[in-house]
């Protein structure tokens, strides 16, 4: 069947029509919809895992009892995984085992734009990078024969534009592989030093005979146009240059990122007098070529910073400048914001009331960053805002105990925030550590956690039990607020900043985007009442403006919290 | 040759209906088709853009500057900011709606009052009250549907094809609003 696909729901059908039978994953911008999409198929059993690391170990004991098996991730949910990466390399597998890992060059969604290709040559695993939909499909397909083929994990890497740019696919049935029962093998799957120390020239001989398939592999595909100089791109690249020179120009495109071949790119480099190579972010086919002792030209005239485009690839060849309008006005940006209703909010509030220092992580609650609360201090990577207040009070010591927190939400704080209370509890700092639970992991679209009481079909499931958990590292101080009520979080904050010992603070209130949250009658301003003081405006809600002096609420966003109600000296919202 | 649309708002707004319509008629039409969404950070309330290309053969997924040949904008401020990548003589559909960004809200800028004259000066605009037709057609979120009826005057497939599309991405409960909502779109100022 013909369909119009974006490239994560092609990866999946691939996953599907090559008898994918376990997928383990943690959500992450550009990768999640993978899962998503998988997990509507019933033949694929799904499942958020708490995180990357763990869903990368539940695909290699999937792998070893002989199923086929995939975990996805965005490229830094790959360093999580990257212990066990290095590793699954030197066991290989026993069903197909196939990595997908997104990255998001020009930070769409990203705290960083690191480029995952150079894992795929660090872990020496092999690594296909598809162009469009199709490509994913198919290359998803053949990820789990070459995984089999080779005795080896095999890496799926999208970007962003391919992972969410619909383009047309054909889809086939569903063909079952024939089940792998599992054979004791210890030299391949204990990886101590005298059995990996046999594993590794294995691993070594491996990248060469894929070197080898390179060298002939469909995948990898010369284009030889009449134009005298050659491209050598791959990915979402390949689509610019092609957009750009259409049929005219030599490209030669590689479907197999890593390993490279090298006689094909020297038989390529000789039939062109020049070479370009057109790459995302860092010199990584460039690195290789001119390895290889072939003068080519990238990176001096591409940008490693960011995506590139149709019209950075003309611009880079000199070809012509568009011709385009623009308006004299300064058009005031955009930035995203926290919803109206948002639970985080009346945290934030406080925080930034109290004059609080707060060690931050990444999630929805990251936007509390942005003016006008101005709440946050540090994001670093998930988890980081536990145990970098650890480090924080324990260089600042009595001075800032009592004047800093840090914030998590309940999917990050479950993803690797427990590690850092248990060194907190274990090694004695006088933390405060906010947990700020709204029920769903809220940044990457809504899925469900560990804490929610759901899986990923919507079923119920174990429902980890915060203030339990909390207890049982060692935090007798636990509190749970509702960050709705202003005085109650401020009056809990207090206390448990001036505790002398380690505290958790559980900021509870489900997501207003939730479907089983009812939104309330939305507010309204009288108008003579107000007297235009401005207090609700420190919220930054954005169903909160001034109109001509006076508070105004956009009743199509608002719904009925009453948190600007409790800021509202004058009693004017109703 | 390859036709480039961009369809821009602010997250939340439904742009996504929008290019799956959008997607869904143009296959059907026969044509090479490719939609580039966003997902993630940018749908909390900022601004978020979709890009259409159609033709023969397609490969880019996303359109640059100067590259457009329609822009729908479901906010008029939205169609100011994206108005650099309209081809010379391509045109913008807006919506007269305003929502005030953040950095407005605040209070640290100014919405820019006049900002639809100045755009009529420098590009063919067609701007509608979008919000008002969808509250007619008996639901404000069918903003994106009248959008997508004011663009179906300027693409050569007949209006029937249009609603088959619709039936085929709503659910049935909604189908008589949007088709509603469609119409009009299409039908607003005759
Ligand atoms: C290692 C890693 N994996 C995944 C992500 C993508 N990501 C960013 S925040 C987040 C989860 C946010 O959920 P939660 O902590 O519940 O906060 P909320 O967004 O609901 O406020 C995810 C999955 C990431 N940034 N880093």
């Amino acid at each position: 069947m013909r369909e119009l696909l974006i490239g994560n729901a092609a990866v999946a059908r691939g996953l599907y029509e090559a008898g994918c039978s376990i997928v383990s994953s943690y959500p992450g911008t550009p990768s999640t919809e993978i899962t998503e999409m998988a997990a509507k198929y019933d033949e694929i059993y799904c499942e958020w895992a708490p995180n990357e690391k763990v869903a990368m170990e539940v695909a290699f004991g999937a792998s070893v009892r002989g199923k086929r098996t995939c975990c996805c991730m965005k490229h830094v949910g790959l360093n999580v995984a990257a212990d066990p990466l290095f590793t699954l390399s030197y066991t290989g597998v026993n069903g197909g085992l196939v990595i997908c890992v997104a990255d998001d060059p020009g930070m769409h969604s990203s705290q960083n734009e690191q480029d995952s290709r150079h894992y795929a040559k660090a872990s020496k695993i092999p690594m296909l990078e598809p162009s469009d939909s199709a490509e994913a499909l198919m290359f998803t397909k053949l990820a789990f024969e070459l995984s089999e083929e080779f005795d080896t994990p095999v890496f799926i890497k999208m970007c962003t534009r391919v992972a969410h740019s619909q383009s047309i696919v054909e889809t086939s049935e569903r063909v079952l592989p024939e089940d792998k029962p599992y054979e004791k093998n210890p030299q391949k799957y204990i990886m101590v030093p005298a059995n990996a120390k046999l594993r590794h020239p294995f691993v070594e001989e491996r990248t060469r005979k894929l070197t080898e398939y390179a060298e002939t592999a469909e995948i990898n595909r010369e284009e030889y146009g009449d134009s005298d100089f050659g491209i050598i791109t791959t990915g979402t690249c390949y689509q610019y240059v092609k957009e750009v020179f259409g049929e005219s120009v030599s490209v030669l495109k590689l479907g197999m990122i890593h390993p490279m071949p090298v006689e094909r790119i020297k038989s390529f480099a000789d039939k062109v007098k020049k070479v370009y190579i057109v790459e995302e972010l860092d010199g990584f086919i460039e690195t290789h070529v001119k390895s290889l002792g072939i003068d080519c030209i990238g990176k001096e005239m591409f940008s490693n910073i960011g995506e590139l485009s149709q019209l950075a690839v003309a611009t880079a060849f000199g070809l012509d400048e568009p011709q385009f309008a623009s308006v004299d006005t300064n058009v005031p940006g955009r930035p995203p914001v926290m919803c109206a209703g948002c639970p985080h909010r009346g945290m934030y509030y406080t925080l930034a009331k109290n004059k609080i220092t707060v060690l931050g992580d990444i999630g929805c609650y990251t936007l509390g960053s942005m003016p006008p609360l101005n709440a946050l201090d540090t994001t670093l990577c998930m988890g980081a805002s536990v145990s970098g207040l650890h480090g924080y009070n324990k260089a600042g010591g009595k001075e800032t105990e009592g004047k800093t927190v840090c914030v998590i939400g309940d999917s990050t704080f479950m993803h690797s925030g427990i590690t850092g209370l248990v060194n907190i509890s274990y090694n004695a700092s006088n933390s405060t550590v906010i947990i700020l639970d709204n029920s769903i992991t809220g940044m990457t679209g809504h899925q469900q956690n560990p804490t929610t009481g759901y899986n990923i079909k919507g079923d119920p499931a174990a429902k980890i039990d915060l203030e339990t958990l909390c207890k049982a590292v060692g935090i007798n101080r636990v509190r749970v607020v509702d960050p709705y009520n202003l005085a109650e979080c401020d009056a809990v904050l207090k206390e448990e900043l001036s505790a002398e010992e380690p505290s958790v603070i559980i900021s509870r209130r489900p997501c207003v985007l939730l479907k089983s949250v009812k939104a309330k009658p939305a507010l309204t301003v009288s108008k003579d009442d107000c007297k235009s003081c401005k207090m609700c405006m420190k919220l930054g809600c954005p169903a909160i403006s001034m109109h001509d002096g006076k508070a105004d609420i956009d009743a199509t966003l608002c719904v009925g919290c009453g948190v600007c109600t409790q800021m509202c000296k004058f009693d004017a919202i109703k | 040759m390859t036709k480039s649309i961009m369809i821009v708002g602010v997250g939340g707004q439904g742009s996504l209906l929008a290019s799956t319509l959008l997607g869904k008629l143009l296959v059907t039409e026969g044509y090479d088709v490719k939609v580039s969404e966003v997902h993630g950070m940018s749908q909390r309330g900022g601004s978020v853009v979709t890009y259409v290309r159609y033709g023969d053969k397609v490969y880019s997924p996303i359109i640059e500057k100067g590259d457009a040949d329609c822009i729908i904008s479901f906010e008029k401020l939205e169609a100011a900011r994206w108005v650099q990548y309209l081809k010379k003589d391509g045109v913008i559909i807006t919506n007269t709606q305003q929502i005030d960004p953040m950095p407005v809200v605040i209070g640290a800028t100014e919405y820019p009052a006049d900002i639809l004259t100045e755009l009529s000066q420098k590009v063919k605009v067609d701007a509608l009250d979008a919000l008002s037709l969808a509250q007619q057609a008996g639901s404000s979120r069918a903003v994106n549907i009248v959008l997508m009826g004011r663009l179906a005057r300027q693409l050569d497939i007949p209006t029937e094809k249009w609603e088959d599309a619709l039936r085929a991405v709503v659910k049935p409960q909604f189908v008589d609003i949007n088709l509603k909502a469609f119409e009009l779109g299409y039908n607003f100022g005759l």
